[in-house]
């Protein structure tokens, strides 16, 4: 009998070990067993159809199989799944094809940085995108590749920026349609951003969004002088993408210099911004940005997340987003409308909005030779972690933390310092000591109300987290967080369900697939990829 | 084979050692497999797995611009040669002398046939009568079955893609070797071997998909001889140096 269910279970997966188009990735939900895009959907909800994992058998979740990493980097890659097989990335930026039921290797592919590549924040890289055969990766000397699926081999190599000069790539790319968009990182270190669109067959160019206009565009004259030439507006997360109106939207990180704005007086457009730019051309539709003129480092490379709610009373196709400098966010995906904004952890930069949405700035809330006190901190409220969206209980859950700390200004060049007060260590690979009370920093998970922004419960951990969350239809939340725990929580309650020690921090957001009928979830901890399922036969 | 292949290379070195060719004179054969490791990664880029495609110089026939002694050769290698492209190699002198020992086994070698084939014929046959791309693919096009052969002219020498032709189980990488299982419901599936353990198995079968299998779910498995024909007798001398041409010009797609 076990027999005929294997071979039963190999004939499924063979049929469906098929050419993923773009009306598959844009109809993901409707194969649950797959896992298609960073975030599961391109409205990236990162929400799981798949129901066999509930809250009262999760208890019972087994270790089924750990895949090493060849690397001393932080794992960030969420993996993607098409019919049984696993692609993922061990950091830098080496492609691996695993079998997803026995964790086993099919192939690997290696790409090695030019020796002039640098990241801000480490070597990582966090995920794939695949269209037809073909996977597309972003590299951290700033190339786009696109690799055969089946074995593993380079189709084109595309030289997007310059590694020289400090740009890389270090988010999934996008696939729309027939394209495969980027954006570049590097806004620590004096870039001027870039959302680039390639055709998939070809990798030849079609379009190029600076994120921070030239002049004569609209808001270069947020820009004193020729500050608009390097200042920075990365960017660094996965973009998402609405059918309806044929939008991308990207996430733009902070203003180079960072913490020192006085040669860059102005907005800063459109750093620390969501961008709406058209599929097809690339042609920006609206922004809204989220911190104007920032010399708090609150780069708005969070994962933007599409979802139909009820706002008010009416449906409402709406953007939800929790910011690195704690306040959440409500947009009309269709118009950028500013539809309600709200601290969601201790924030003493901005106090209100006015009728546009534009923050208020609380005066002195800036780096000084003194020091200033900033909440949230410089890794922010939540950083790139990605969130989810349940349509099943329609809240959206946010891993997060509490902090702040002081930011001081020294030096006739003054270079920013953080003095960390209440603020704990960005992550790392391995697990580290912990000494903090009750009062300073911590992280939480949180459920949220789309229509209010506040909370329906909290799940508390004693340390930060940088892991993201996922939802699955039945009501099951999986995180992580720096303590090296990887858990599941009840997405109604916030009440803990399981917990497994993975022994090394969780640095990734967690996603769930299926093969021949059984349900996995996979976390990247430590350097590590974890795979559970429930035991056979449950 | 692989003892007479090692018996014929030992007999190489023997004879260079003969020649009293000075640091290559110790040179075993596992010196010299890798220095053509060595040769593969730092010069065939520019010089071409048969040393042969820079103007004027054939590395494999130990033709250079002058004549070079055996330590010459290892510090222009390590220095590279002012004004000129060739550039220092971050290799070290041991390594070097491991290259140099290739080239000099390289000369004591057959060449391959490719001088007298024409690659444009070669293309035709390779999509036509030899049915090469129904496993082999070249620059996206084709079966992935067999080695992709997208840059095979980047990597092989003429003399092995001839080999590889002619005989063809004679030498196969272990990369491309065919695997077969049969299920407990007898139905067989054979491919290219990606990856086993003792547990497992891994493989891109004859459909393409990337298949995995218990072996405890599995009622037969095991390696499998070449699936790729020896071409020997379908293909006269004329056409056997005309593919072989063809593939020797394989050396990548250019970039966007």
């Amino acid at each position: 009998m076990m027999a005929r269910t294997c071979v039963i279970v190999f004939l499924a997966a063979v049929s469906l070990q098929a050419q993923v188009t773009f009306d598959r990735i844009l109809g993901a939900e409707r194969e649950p067993q797959n896992w298609l895009s960073y975030s599961g959907t391109l409205f990236n909800q990162r929400f799981s159809p798949l129901t066999q994992i509930t809250p009262a058998n999760a208890k019972n979740l087994q270790l089924q199989w750990v895949w090493q990493a060849r690397s001393l980097e932080k794992f960030e890659a969420t993996a993607l799944v098409v019919d049984g097989v696993l692609y993922t990335v061990q950091a830098p930026n080496d492609v691996v094809a695993l079998d997803a039921v026995t964790g086993r290797v099919f192939w690997t592919y290696s790409h090695q940085p030019a020796p002039d590549a640098r990241t801000c924040c480490g070597r990582v890289n966090r995920g794939l995108a695949i269209l037809g055969d073909t996977l597309y990766m972003g590299t951290i000397d700033a190339h786009l590749l696109a690799i055969d699926a089946k074995s593993g081999s380079l189709i084109w190599d595309t030289t997007v920026a310059s590694s020289a000069q400090r740009y890389s790539i270090t988010h999934s790319p996008l696939v729309v349609k027939d394209k495969v968009i980027v954006g570049t990182a590097g806004g620590d270190m004096g870039i001027r951003g870039i959302v680039a669109a390639f055709d998939t067959k070809t990798g030849k160019e079609v379009w190029r969004f600076h994120t921070i206009p030239g002049p004569g565009e609209p808001g270069n004259d947020s820009w004193s002088g020729n500050s608009w030439m390097t200042g920075g507006a990365g960017v660094w997360n996965a973009g998402a993408y609405d059918p309806e109106t044929n939008l991308t939207f990207w996430g733009t990180g902070n203003p180079a210099p960072d913490w020192d704005g006085r040669n860059r007086l102005g907005d800063n457009l459109y750093s620390d911004s969501v961008v709406a730019l058209d599929a097809d051309t690339g042609k920006l539709k609206w922004h809204y940005q989220f911190t104007p003129h920032d010399e708090l480092d609150y780069d708005s490379t969070q994962v933007p997340v599409l979802a139909d709610v009820t706002f008010r009373g009416q449906p409402r196709k709406v953007m939800l987003w929790a910011n690195r400098n704690g306040v959440m966010y409500v947009l009309d995906r269709k118009t950028g409308e500013f539809l309600l904004g709200k601290p969601y952890v201790k924030v003493n930069w901005m106090d209100g909005f006015d009728h546009k949405g534009r923050p208020k700035r609380v005066p002195g809330k800036i780096p000084t030779p003194e020091g200033t006190l900033i909440q949230p901190h410089v890794h922010g409220a939540t950083n790139w972690a990605p969130p989810s969206f349940s349509p099943k209980t329609g809240w959206f859950y946010v891993a997060h933390w509490e902090n702040s700390g002081t930011i001081v200004t020294e030096g006739l060049s003054p270079r920013p310092v953080g003095v960390n007060t209440r603020q704990t260590t960005m992550g790392q690979v391995n697990l580290q000591q912990f000494y903090n009370n009750d009062e300073e920093a911590y992280g939480v998970v949180r459920a949220y109300d789309p229509s209010t922004l506040e909370p329906k419960w909290e799940y508390r951990m004693n340390d930060i987290t940088w892991g993201g969350v996922l939802t699955t239809a039945s009501d099951v939340l999986f995180s992580g967080g720096k303590e090296g725990y990887f858990f599941a929580l009840d997405a109604r309650t916030g009440a803990l369900l399981w917990k497994a020690s993975v022994g090394g921090q969780v640095n990734s957001g967690p996603m769930s697939y299926s093969v021949g009928g059984r349900q996995y979830v996979t976390i990247a901890a430590g350097s590590a990829l974890f795979a559970y399922a429930l035991p056979q036969g449950q | 084979m692989r003892s007479s292949s090692a018996v014929v290379v030992l007999v190489v070195a023997g004879l260079l050692a003969a020649g009293g060719a000075l640091s290559a004179q110790h040179a075993t054969a596992f010196d010299i497999e890798d220095g053509g490791r060595a040769f593969r990664n730092t010069c065939a880029n520019c010089h071409g797995p048969d040393g042969d495609q820079v103007a004027g110089i054939d590395l494999g026939r130990g033709q250079f611009r002058r004549t070079l002694t055996d330590q010459e050769l290892v510090g222009i290698i390590r220095n590279g040669i002012p004004n000129t492209p060739m550039p220092a190699n971050n290799v070290s002198e041991a390594q070097a002398v491991k290259i140099v020992a290739y080239l000099r086994s390289l000369a004591e070698s057959r060449r391959g046939v490719a001088a007298s084939g024409n690659a444009a014929r070669g293309k035709s046959i390779f999509d036509g009568k030899g049915s090469c791309a129904t496993c082999h693919r070249v620059n996206g096009s084709g079966s992935r079955v067999g080695p992709d052969l997208s840059r095979i002219g980047q990597v092989r020498r003429t003399i092995e893609l001839e080999q590889s032709l002619i005989e063809p189980a004679a030498e196969v990488l272990p990369a491309n070797r065919s695997y077969h299982v049969t299920t407990r419901d007898g139905a067989t599936v054979l491919g290219r071997l990606l990856n086993h353990d003792t547990f497992t198995v891994q493989m891109l079968d004859s459909k393409e998909q990337l298949r995995s299998f218990v072996k405890a779910d599995l009622k037969e498995f095991g390696f499998a001889p070449t699936s790729m024909p020896s071409y020997r007798s379908t293909l006269d001398a004329q056409e056997t140096a005309d593919v072989v041409s063809y593939l020797a010009s394989l050396k990548g797609r250019a970039k966007p």
